[in-house]
């Protein structure tokens, strides 16, 4: 655990996405790693020159969905050819053809709750506490219409005071400290 | 705003370059969309529209709860269901609040994928209206099995029994493509409204609508590496969504295909069932959209567009419907078939008969105005049509369960079917739960999602700095 006491970082405001995406290219350029950027509305290229490219909530969708997929058949079929078999109309107890839409259903059930889940665990959500809320402009703006780039005091770059002057060289709205 | 001159549009409803009806009237900045669809939720003077609509609803919901309490207490016996008709009301209002459902999903994961951002507008109380049309279809089939509080014996679990469901049954496939329908639909709704419920708490006043919004946005804070993943995740549940929706009726469909009964045997039944659920899903958005932007005065941002483009997919998935009827005739005289030959000549001629000719009526003859532009661009005129073609789409599945049903191979078994009060009760006080249902969530969530009208504005766009986008490969 990173000590949870002074400053989490600068928090610097923009009126417009194309303000912060140059910004925040600025600041990636010139070797800042700890930084993110915080917008009303998926800004595509922000995350791109941040340095976020991929990310694995697919990967973790295809895991769930072929669970999902396996665990269904394997039930179906161990309840219908072992654990409770029944004759109907003569058919083979292993009816595979009929086992697949149930399957099918839950391929769908199970890929879309761990992409829903996964999605929300890698971001580590929920977090109902954030340093960020501290600031006086973050909750007025960034659900809003405001749009914010963050550069955090565990990057080894930063410096109050120089950090300071690398983002007032953005022409910001505002710069302030986020306290934890 | 006017860039081209020489087309000379003084309308601001229209695009002056394509000369369209916009998506989103001019004039909008990130701060006024927040503000026009929080205000309906933040505001502490509830409309007395509201409270007057909400007390009509929620008194013919009463009708629901008073029927049903009564089929618990003396069972089934009181509708009227009886041999040959063993399927009435309960399979009927079934399957049309489902097929209702449907257009939310569609609306939201289908039009999703092929990008079309006109559905932004909508897309959230569509989603809506699919989840309370899956709690009312959800159901019928539960208090139709007798004992509903053995419902739990559907799904497969260890028991001391030693039982297990039979896996080949498309009842049970129901269950399945049901459950989970209901389940992604709330996910993805729920997914979806995360960063509204954080607008919401950034911008409500009260203490309490912040702690409840703040609990349920679950702390989100915009940061673009979340947006990233979310967006994967809404992508990856529309992809999902999509085969789950066309399934999810193809599977009911197959509880009557997959029978031998004439009328009901035929393969044409998945899609022209998953056409039909559009048809009526659709119709059942226009019914809710059209008085709502009334009242919340939202015509900027639910614009004659939508009910334009609407009223062009009722257009297409109604033609589909018609195909599928006249293919059923076709396949009644193609087939040779004595008994498909007389169930097809029963059904248009027979007692019932009338029934037939409604449904044509509201669902073929009558949807043809949707040619006309004056009529899509009609607010007033595709109110009336959208509740046209909710009957029509009742009466199709009231067609296809009785007047399959009601005379079939030996003569001496036909019978006919009569619904009593406590039918009508029921499927009344569904139209009345789904109605309350739909007054809470406009009263107390965003019924429109602010984020997605956000990155459809024109500012929304990131000017580009040729080297800042440099980095964007």
């Amino acid at each position: 655990m990173p000590v949870r006491e002074g400053i989490y970082g600068l928090l610097a405001e923009f009126d417009t996405p194309g303000e912060l995406v140059a910004a925040a290219k600025t600041a990636y350029d010139s070797g800042w790693r700890r930084l993110d950027c915080y917008t009303p509305y998926p800004v595509e290229e922000a995350a791109e020159v941040i340095g976020f490219h991929r990310n694995y909530v697919p990967l973790i969708c295809l895991v769930g969905g072929l669970m999902g997929l396996a665990a269904m058949f394997l039930m179906e079929t161990w309840v219908s050819v072992f654990a409770y078999p029944l004759n109907i109309a003569g058919r083979p107890l292993f009816s595979w053809p009929a086992f697949i839409i149930p399957a099918y259903e839950w391929t769908i059930l199970w890929a879309g709750l761990s992409a829903a889940f996964g999605m929300l665990a890698m971001c580590g959500l929920p977090t109902l506490y954030h340093p960020l809320f501290n600031a006086p402009n973050f909750r007025t703006g960034a659900t809003t219409d405001k749009f914010f780039l963050c550069l955090e005091a565990n990057d080894p770059k930063f410096d109050v005071v120089e950090s300071r002057a690398f983002l007032e060289s953005f022409a910001p709205v505002s710069v302030v400290e986020v306290e934890y | 705003m006017a860039t081209k001159p020489e087309l000379p549009v003084s309308d601001p409803q229209l695009d002056p370059n394509t000369g369209e009806f916009r998506v989103i009237a001019p004039g909008y900045t990130f701060k006024s969309v927040t503000d026009v669809i929080a205000r309906i939720v933040l505001t502490p003077h509830t409309p007395v529209g509201w409270f007057f609509g909400f007390m009509v609803a929620s008194t013919i919901c009463l009708i629901l709860f008073t029927a049903v309490t009564w089929l618990f207490l003396k069972g089934v016996g009181i509708w009227g269901l009886d041999i040959p008709v063993g399927w009435g009301f309960a399979i009927i209002n079934f399957v049309w609040w489902i097929g209702i459902g449907h257009a939310g999903t569609l609306i939201s994961a289908i039009l999703l994928l092929f990008k079309q951002q006109w559905r932004n507008s909508i897309n959230r109380f569509a989603e809506a209206m699919t989840i309370f049309a899956v709690v009312c279809a959800g159901m019928f089939p539960l208090i139709h099995v007798g004992r509903p509080w053995l419902g739990y014996w559907l799904f497969p679990y260890p028991n001391t029994m030693n039982v297990w469901p039979q896996f080949r049954s498309p009842l049970l496939w129901d269950v399945f493509a049901v459950s989970t329908y209901a389940t992604i639909s709330v996910v993805f709704w729920y997914i979806g409204m995360i960063p509204d419920l954080g607008t919401m708490r950034d911008n409500a006043k009260s203490k309490l609508a912040q702690y409840i919004f703040g609990i349920f946005s679950l702390g989100w804070r915009g940061s673009v590496r979340h947006w990233m993943r979310y967006e994967t995740a809404s992508l990856l549940l529309a992809g999902l969504a999509t085969p789950l929706v066309l399934s999810v009726h193809t599977v009911i469909s197959f509880d009557f295909a997959v029978a031998v009964l004439p009328g009901w045997h035929t393969t044409i039944f998945p899609p022209y069932f998953v056409a039909g659920a559009i048809y009526s899903g659709f119709a059942m958005v226009i019914t809710l959209a059209i008085p709502i932007r009334k009242f919340y005065h939202l015509e900027g941002l639910i614009t004659i567009r939508h009910i334009d483009n609407m009223g062009k997919v009722m257009l297409a998935t109604g033609l589909i419907v018609a195909y599928g009827y006249s293919m059923e005739i076709f396949m009644a005289w193609y087939s040779a078939s004595h008994w498909e030959y007389f169930m097809m000549w029963n059904r248009m001629f027979g007692p019932m008969g009338w029934s037939y000719w409604v449904l044509i009526t509201c669902n073929i003859a009558l949807p043809q105005l949707l040619w006309l532009r004056s009529t899509r661009v009609s607010p007033g005129k595709m109110f009336i049509m959208s509740l046209i073609i909710n009957t029509g789409m009742w009466f199709e599945r009231f067609v296809i369960v009785v007047t399959s049903l009601y005379r079939d191979f030996l003569p001496s078994s036909w019978g006919t079917y009569r619904a009593t009060r406590w039918d009508y009760g029921t499927f009344v006080g569904t139209l009345g739960l789904f109605t309350a249902l739909f007054f809470l969530f406009v009263r107390f969530l965003p019924m429109i999602p602010m984020s997605e009208i956000r990155m459809m504005l024109p500012q929304a766009k990131v000017e580009t700095e040729p080297e800042a986008m440099e980095a964007g490969d």
